[in-house]
């Protein structure tokens, strides 16, 4: 009885570590985004399903970027002018938007070979993770820079993917700025726009 | 000879206008206006129908060969491209980078058996990025102007049209090709007009083989595709001018400021 109850609570103890390590990454940028490209790259080459490892990858983007953050950036100025119910839906439908949009880019990867290289602290507030996706037969290789917000120095969060130095936040920023503009700055059409992009 | 010389005297004029004309502020030299934008979103789509209908597959059919072939041929067409990088490094007053493209090609043309293989880099003499007439007139302070989308040609802004035109003047390959009036420094009979088109060709198909994927995912996760494509051409046209490693300005951009005080 009491090696059952020993064993039982090796299992729980065990089952804790697990989970705080599948929960918690490390402080320093360069570690933390290595730790998110290992875990990235055992859903991807794992033989799950497009939509299981879309929802794995949605889980660990949850958890490493500030989507909120980015969510405001992407909108812009036009921020400012919505109301909170207008906001709120906003920043609900843009989670979905990101999430749909960075799974479905990833999932294109089967088994991704990323080098950290190294890493520059531009301020107190960002840390430049500078890595590689290695060539294959037939893609080139590919410089990703990671801008890791490091305001919270316990809790590093991505605020951008710079791909062979161009900007995926500044791209998405102009691209909703294209959508409000050619449809008289309406935020209704922008909601649109996303919810048909959500649910194609 | 009367003709290519009124030619080179109008896009010479045109490229001195464009630098006195056009804007020079900081922030507004690396955005340009929506000028024809209804007519660029058409030409878009017209581009989008014949790279499915045509440039797709041959890049497709390109890539199935076998990856020595494809590097090679990336060599070769690369070592000649580097003689207008060569011309416009000059032009931007940048020797240091014109050193290394000369040495560059001279090793890889003579030790690398006419730009096939590429021993330049292994010696020290590092593979930059490209360079054209574009960048030397935005170098030269010359804002992008209008952003449009050329059919076949993709996008481009009005500054780096001239600048696709004035590339013919100073792309030494061009001269080789088109100039057959008498010996091997000025034409060569052998090096006909066709080969230039081959080589700008190959040069194309090759860039596309290597973007199949990046370009389906754009289409596929773009909101705005045409929005998209214009974003990441300025952002890299802005890179290559500044010859600097990223376009991105975010750091600075006073809206991530605000939500951070927020």
């Amino acid at each position: 009885m009491k090696r059952i109850f020993l064993s039982f609570l090796v299992f729980l103890a065990g089952s804790f570590l697990v989970q705080t390590k599948a929960i918690s990454y490390s402080s320093d940028p360069e570690s933390f985004i290595s730790e998110v490209i290992d875990e990235a790259k055992v859903i991807l080459s794992s033989s799950s399903s497009s939509e299981e490892k879309a929802d794995k990858l949605s889980q660990i983007a949850l958890k490493i970027v500030d989507i909120k953050g980015l969510a405001y950036y992407t909108l812009g100025k036009k921020r400012k002018e919505l109301n909170p119910e207008q906001l709120k839906k906003y920043e609900d439908l843009f989670e979905k938007y990101f999430l749909k949009s960075f799974t479905s880019r990833l999932t294109d990867y089967s088994d991704p070979k990323i080098s950290v290289l190294s890493s520059e602290v531009v301020n107190n507030k960002y840390t430049i993770v500078k890595t590689m996706l290695l060539k294959t037969d037939k893609k080139p290789e590919v410089k990703i820079d990671w801008r890791v917000y490091t305001k919270d120095p316990d809790n590093p969060l991505i605020r951008d993917l710079i791909i062979e130095g161009l900007s995926l936040a500044r791209t998405q920023k102009e691209e909703f700025a294209s959508v409000l503009s050619a449809n008289n700055n309406d935020i209704n059409a922008l909601f649109s726009t996303l919810e048909k992009f959500v649910n194609k | 000879m009367l003709k290519r010389f009124k030619i080179f005297t109008v896009i010479t004029v045109l490229s001195l206008s464009m630098v006195f004309l056009t804007n020079t502020n900081a922030d507004e030299k690396y955005t340009a206006n929506e000028c024809f934008e209804k007519l660029s979103r058409g030409t878009l789509k017209f581009n989008q129908a014949l790279d499915k209908a045509i440039f797709k597959p041959i890049a497709k059919g390109y890539r199935v060969l076998p990856q020595p072939i494809r590097t090679g041929t990336n060599n070769f067409v690369s070592n000649l491209r580097s003689l207008l990088s060569f011309s416009n490094n000059v032009l931007q007053g940048d020797l240091k980078s014109a050193g290394n493209t000369a040495g560059r090609f001279a090793i890889n043309t003579t030790v690398g058996i006419l730009g096939v293989f590429d021993p330049a880099s292994k010696m020290g003499f590092e593979k930059k990025s490209r360079e054209d007439f574009g960048q030397t007139l935005g170098v030269w302070g010359t804002g992008p102007g209008c952003y449009l989308v050329l059919p076949v040609l993709g996008p481009t802004t009005t500054r780096d049209a001239v600048g696709m035109i004035g590339n013919v003047f100073v792309d030494p390959v061009y001269h080789l090709t088109h100039n057959s009036e008498t010996d091997i420094l000025v034409g060569n009979e052998n090096l006909s007009e066709h080969n230039y088109y081959y080589y700008r060709g190959t040069d194309a198909v090759d860039f596309r083989s290597k973007n199949i994927e990046s370009f389906e995912s754009l289409e596929e996760n773009s909101i705005d595709f045409y929005a998209s494509l214009k974003s990441l051409y300025l952002q890299n046209r802005q890179q290559k001018i500044l010859n600097s490693p990223t376009s991105n300005r975010d750091s600075e951009d006073s809206d991530w400021e605000e939500i951070d005080n927020q």
